[in-house]
């Protein structure tokens, strides 16, 4: 962790400063505050409903926080979709439904973006896609169609497409959830590898054994409060809150 | 799937009347029956059948050339006028949807207001309005005027077509495209509607039959349209009969190929998801 660093912000690459949402009358992000430094990889974890997936969708700006400030590196984000798209294009995201896009091949998928949204010409945009395709491991399904790779392949193609944006941050919104049981460890393989490289991560998962081995930083989230923020070993070892506790029992005795 | 066996056993147990054979007997003994009336019909009011006269008014060989009779001239019309009314129907619809998909509140209400108008008036009274005021104000002629009231009229089913078609993308392939940092036009063009056209296509034919046939009101404002050609034959020649049946036939002969395609268009459709 490189809280040292932290003086005077300069480092910083999402910050939080007292964020509220609500849905209507029901109130998801109370009092946010919080500080993403580069390099740093937090996991956040809680029940479901806790508000864990929308803080990390605040952070793209596909959902909207009504008080606060959302800061992605120094930029503020407010309602204005131009500056959006250009945060956005620093912010990768990975989706637990994968969302390809099913009309284009997996190396059309990743190139999308880098043509369209960079400018990129498609010869270059090929091979930076390619690229990508062969770091998360598939570069032999690069023609085929979403609908004809597996579970774990399209979310390694949604991994590849967002790095082909070659973003500042990764946000990953429960990466595994919706895979088979033997699927998981091939995505979590390259969000390891991922990690090992320096990327910036946030991951919304219930994967508590890849949050020991790749996160700095796991928080817990409960009612749309940060409850818990801790170094892994604290975290897991001896939490502050009873609640993060209860908590763990449930998920680890399991 | 229902089974040899089973399919088998529900032919044997259908009673006579349920039959495909009785089915097929009945249908040509009520196509009979109704030639037969219209013949009767025709024939207690001394009516004098000249279908000998009515080739010439869909073609003629006059010294060796060949030259389109009345009614394939207003058919030509008829098309010309379909085509452009189509092409404009789509841009009106596609600008209506954005402007109610938009967070605009003036886009919104102008759409709606559109949209109500349109649905709530009759067509014949559009086409007089169009004809009566607008064509006089903007100095539009006439054909242009039937193109346009034609258009506007369709259009608002058609921004219904495409609103169903574009709400029918997943929210998560919106999510995905502007994570990526796609502008709006990229959003639509690259990922939204390359997805939302295969679902719009079948309803949007249908469409066009519908503007093929709701074309006919233009000979209200004395636009020579195949409709139009036909009423002034009769007018000339007091063949009602046979040159409306030839008319009808004529618009089947378009039509029919169109929604046969639809249909063809909903299988694929079906057979994709």
């Amino acid at each position: 962790m490189a809280a040292a660093v932290n003086v005077d912000g300069c480092n910083k690459m999402i910050e939080f400063r007292s964020v509220n949402k609500w849905y209507g009358d029901f109130h998801v992000l109370k009092d946010i505050d919080l500080d993403i430094e580069a390099g740093q990889r937090v996991v956040i974890c809680g029940p479901s409903g806790s508000g864990k997936s929308t803080l990390i969708r605040c952070i793209n700006r596909l959902e909207e926080h009504q008080q606060g400030e959302i800061l992605v590196e120094g930029e503020v984000l407010g309602d204005n979709p131009v500056a959006n798209a250009l945060i956005r294009r620093k912010v990768g995201m990975v989706f637990q439904q994968f969302n390809l896009f099913p009309h284009l091949t997996a190396l059309d998928n990743c190139t999308l973006g880098p043509i369209k949204a960079l400018g990129m010409s498609r010869a270059e945009a090929q091979e930076r896609a390619r690229a990508q395709l062969e770091r998360v491991k598939i570069p032999e399904q690069a023609d085929k169609f979403p609908q004809a790779l597996s579970g774990g392949q399209q979310q390694r193609v949604a991994i590849a497409r967002s790095l082909c944006m070659e973003p500042d941050v990764m946000l990953f919104d429960e990466p595994t959830s919706a895979l088979d049981p033997e699927m998981i460890a091939e995505v979590l393989d390259t969000m390891i590898e991922l990690a090992d490289s320096g990327m910036t991560m946030i991951c919304v998962t219930h994967e508590m054994g890849f949050a020991k081995t790749v996160a700095d930083t796991i928080m817990f989230m409960d009612e749309g409060r940060i409850v818990e923020a801790a170094a892994p070993e604290k975290f897991f070892n001896s939490p502050d809150s009873a609640r993060t506790r209860k908590f763990l029992d449930q998920i680890l005795i399991h | 799937m229902i089974d040899r066996g089973a399919q088998f056993e529900l032919t044997r147990n259908r009673p006579w009347w349920r039959g495909t054979t009785f089915d097929i007997v009945s249908f040509i003994l009520g196509c009979v029956f109704l030639a037969w009336i219209v013949y009767r019909g025709a024939a207690s009011m001394g009516y004098n059948w000249q279908w000998y006269r009515v080739p010439q008014y869909i073609y003629k060989v006059v010294d060796g050339e060949f030259i389109w009779g009345a009614l394939m001239r207003g058919l030509m019309v008829t098309l010309e006028i379909a085509l452009y009314s189509a092409v404009l129907m789509i841009v009106i619809g596609l600008v209506t949807t954005l402007l109610r998909l938009s967070r605009s509140f003036s886009g919104n209400l102008l759409a709606t207001i559109y949209l109500e108008i349109i649905r709530n008036t009759p067509l014949l009274v559009q086409m007089f309005v169009f004809y009566f005021v607008i064509g006089p104000i903007f100095g539009i002629d006439r054909f242009w005027v039937a193109v346009l009231g034609l258009a506007f009229f369709e259009g608002a089913f058609a921004a219904e077509i495409i609103r169903a078609g574009i709400l029918s993308v997943p929210k998560g392939q919106w999510e995905a495209a502007n994570a990526t940092g796609l502008g709006p036009v990229a959003i639509y063009r690259r990922v939204v509607l390359p997805q939302a056209i295969p679902l719009m296509l079948p309803p949007m034919t249908g469409l066009l039959v519908n503007l093929i046939k709701n074309s006919a009101i233009v000979s209200v404002i004395a636009v020579f349209d195949l409709t139009t050609e036909g009423r002034n034959i009769i007018a000339d020649t007091y063949m009602s009969f046979e040159i409306w049946f030839t008319v009808a036939l004529i618009y089947l002969s378009i039509t029919i190929p169109l929604s046969l395609f639809v249909g063809m268009l909903e299988r694929r459709v079906q057979q994709r998801s």
